[in-house]
């Protein structure tokens, strides 16, 4: 075993090397561009076999992606952003097509206003797409998560589609040591990929993807895709526990930290969520009996790991960095529908949005949000969606909006 | 088989591997195209299939193909027949697959797909020289939805979204000349009605590697108005009259095969009941005499 300091998007490369992928289709989009760049070195330098492939774009890195899969070889790829947004089209399909391959997405905030930093709206949007969802908040868990997808999608009774997914800048572009498993022991864990009956050959002719006609036959095979996803539940739990057996890191659906006394929970994915073990550590220190809860599936959605990890506390503070225009927090709605009349849930449930297009989160917001969800229990009302912003980024907000109004005046007296 | 063996219609496969009962439109001029090609190319191929009426081929459970068939989205079956074909590649280089068991990777498109919405994967494809062979089957309009006009559609017809006095405004587009301005292996247009002309050019982008791209004039009873037994009729008219020029382009040139006399444009117009506002209730003769100059401009250019 090695250790190296390695970004996130090192990390996933690395996880893509370790799995042996066969065929890497691409294209470039910040913050993921690394990732393809370390691959094609490795490519070019011929230390690895994977055939590297640049496509036009995400729609058709995806369609090609999806169709090699169908072929029977193991794939890799990754996006952000708006390149995960212009391949949705396909995102969606090759999940009906029961394609077992691996695509990391370096989450980052969509457009408009344009932005290059991180929140969750991009992956947020794949969510219904029959693609299953890992949701990483370490480089480590990176170059794991990808190992574990790839297991994951290729067990026979999911064949799905795996994202991983980290936060751009956050974790693509931070420095963290990470442990390199051996290629023997990867090859224990993870063995060659066996395509079935997925495959085009002259001998065995197959037609995939066929069109259907009425809601019949439609609905039996979306029902049949939900229902593989659901099994995938399972199958990452016995995945999740070779891997710790085999190299000492565990990975169960939801991560709970500090949560067995806790009277207050967060709820929240991704990397910010190490924010929030650090104001855990820090409210207890002052006697707050504060948890984490971090699902890292997000599809399959684990209900009965977040019911069993939530019940019998008094408030949970949901954080979403994302934002359903008209709805609010997605992670909110997810975690409300999976725990709306179970009898041990917590009566409040408050929700926070933020970290938006890279804005941070900071320890005091932390802070506040147990004190609004202290205040929501002794109430026994659960408040509205808090929507965070400071004063002082409101008055910073402000002097751009001056300099914005002061341009388009002189413009308009110059003409 | 080879160019040479195919010198008369009795040369061509007597042996049709296309299925039979597909939901295709009786008369269809791209299904025609279609059969005669598959006949040429064989089983041993993967369509690649984007949006389109022919995306109705294959329905669960049935086929019409002997070999196989994957259906993309409408703008990147290019980019699905990148997959498949690198897919095959790397298992035969790995040696996970003989010979025996590699396919011909064929996209199969309309011209709604191949003139716009998948002309950059079209593009992307040619440019990383993609060992395949494309076929679009032309029947200048969106036909699955109705025929509404696409890039593909010539001037003045009426379609579903061109229902005026005038028709379409637009002019087809120039798909032969974009592709082979990429330089691609070959280049070919073809149409059903010219059943050997188009067994020869199957033929010889069947015997050579790299991006080999067909398109196929297809005669089309509901969308272009007329009597589905007149597909023959009517496709034999767009060649004699030179509206549709049968040409190739390879190793840099372009070759047309000349019409010896090209009879008037409006016998292939006056067939078609998209084109019947040019003669009813008053000839206009205006449009008529523009039709004929545009086609013999085109030709005089061809002679030169």
């Amino acid at each position: 075993m090695t250790r190296k300091l390695l970004t996130g998007n090192g990390a996933a490369a690395w996880g893509a090397r370790l799995a042996n992928v066969d065929y890497v289709p691409a294209f470039p989009i910040t913050p993921q561009t690394e990732i393809i760049e370390t691959i094609a070195a490795w490519s070019d330098a011929g230390e690895i076999p994977a055939r590297m492939v640049t496509l036009e774009s995400e729609h058709s890195m995806i369609t090609a992606a999806g169709a090699a899969a169908a072929t029977g070889v193991r794939v890799f790829t990754a996006t952000s952003s708006q390149g995960l947004l212009y391949g949705m089209e396909m995102v969606y399909t090759v999940a009906g097509w029961r394609v077992p391959l691996v695509m990391v997405n370096v989450s980052r905030g969509v457009a408009a206003p344009l932005t290059l930093e991180s929140d969750h709206n991009d992956i947020m949007a794949a969510r219904d797409s029959g693609f299953l969802q890992i949701h990483c908040s370490t480089c480590q868990e990176v170059l794991d998560s990808v190992l574990i997808a790839y297991r994951l999608a290729e067990d026979k009774n999911v064949r799905l589609p795996v994202i991983v997914n980290l936060d751009g800048f956050y974790l693509s572009y931070t420095r963290e040591p990470v442990e390199i498993p051996e290629p023997e022991a990867i090859r224990k864990f993870l063995p060659a990929f066996d395509t079935k009956n997925s495959k085009f050959r002259a001998s065995t002719p197959t037609s995939q993807a066929v069109a259907v006609l009425g809601g019949s036959p439609y609905s039996y095979f979306r029902y049949e895709t939900h229902l593989a996803a659901m099994q995938a539940i399972d199958v990452y739990g016995d995945i999740a526990k070779t891997f710790s057996q085999q190299f000492g890191r565990n990975y169960p659906a939801i991560e709970a930290y500090r949560c067995e006394d806790a009277e207050i929970v967060y709820v929240m994915i991704g990397s910010f969520s190490t924010k929030a073990r650090e104001a855990v550590d820090q409210l207890r220190q002052t006697g707050t009996a504060v948890g984490l809860v971090r699902p890292r599936l997000l599809r399959p959605f684990p209900t009965k790991e977040l019911q069993k990890v939530t019940a019998g506390k008094q408030g949970i503070a949901v954080i979403d960095q994302n934002i359903s225009m008209g709805k609010g927090g997605v992670l909110h709605t997810e975690v409300a529908s999976a725990l709306y009349g179970k009898s041990n849930a917590p009566k409040i449930l408050t929700s926070f949005i933020g970290g938006l297009g890279g804005r941070d989160i900071s320890a005091e917001e932390f802070y506040e949000m147990v004190k609004v969800t202290k205040q929501a229990i002794n109430d026994g009302v659960t408040p509205e969606p808090r929507l965070l912003y400071t004063r002082d980024e409101y008055r910073e907000m402000q002097k751009l909006q001056a300099i914005a109004h002061v341009e388009r005046e002189e413009l308009e007296t110059t003409q | 088989m080879n160019e040479v063996v195919m010198q008369h219609m009795t040369d061509l496969p007597s042996t049709h591997l296309l299925g039979t009962g597909t939901p295709m439109c009786s008369g269809c001029g791209g299904l025609e195209a279609l059969h005669e090609i598959y006949d040429v190319l064989g089983k041993n191929t993967v369509f690649v299939n984007a949006a389109g009426c022919m995306t109705l081929l294959s329905v669960y459970p049935f086929t019409p193909f002997r070999g196989s068939w994957l259906y993309t989205a409408m703008a990147s079956a290019p980019a699905g027949a990148q997959g498949v074909r690198d897919a095959l590649d790397i298992l035969l280089e790995q040696k996970c697959i003989k010979k025996e068991e590699d396919l011909e990777v064929v996209v199969l498109t309309g011209d709604g797909s191949a003139y716009g919405m998948g002309l950059s994967a079209t593009s992307g494809a040619i440019e990383r020289g993609l060992d395949f062979i494309y076929i679009c089957y032309d029947n200048e309009g969106y036909g699955n939805t109705g025929q509404q006009f696409s890039a593909a559609t010539p001037h003045a017809a009426k379609t579903a979204t061109s229902r005026g006095s005038s028709g379409f405004a637009g002019y087809k587009k120039d798909l032969f000349s974009i592709w082979a301005a990429h330089k691609p292996s070959y280049v070919a247009t073809v149409i059903g009605s010219e059943p050997l002309d188009l067994a020869r050019k199957i033929e010889k982008a069947k015997q050579m590697k790299g991006p080999r791209l067909i398109i196929a004039l297809a005669p089309c009873p509901p969308g272009w108005d007329f009597n589905p037994r007149d597909t023959v009729d009517i496709g034999k008219l767009a060649v004699k009259t030179g509206v549709w020029p049968l040409k190739e382009y390879i190793d840099g040139k372009v070759i047309h095969n000349i019409p010896h006399h090209r009879v008037p444009v409006e016998d292939y117009l006056q067939k078609q009941g998209r084109f019947v506002h040019l003669f009813t209730p008053k000839r206009n003769e205006e449009m008529l005499n523009e039709m004929q100059a545009r086609v013999d401009a085109y030709w005089d250019a061809v002679s030169e």
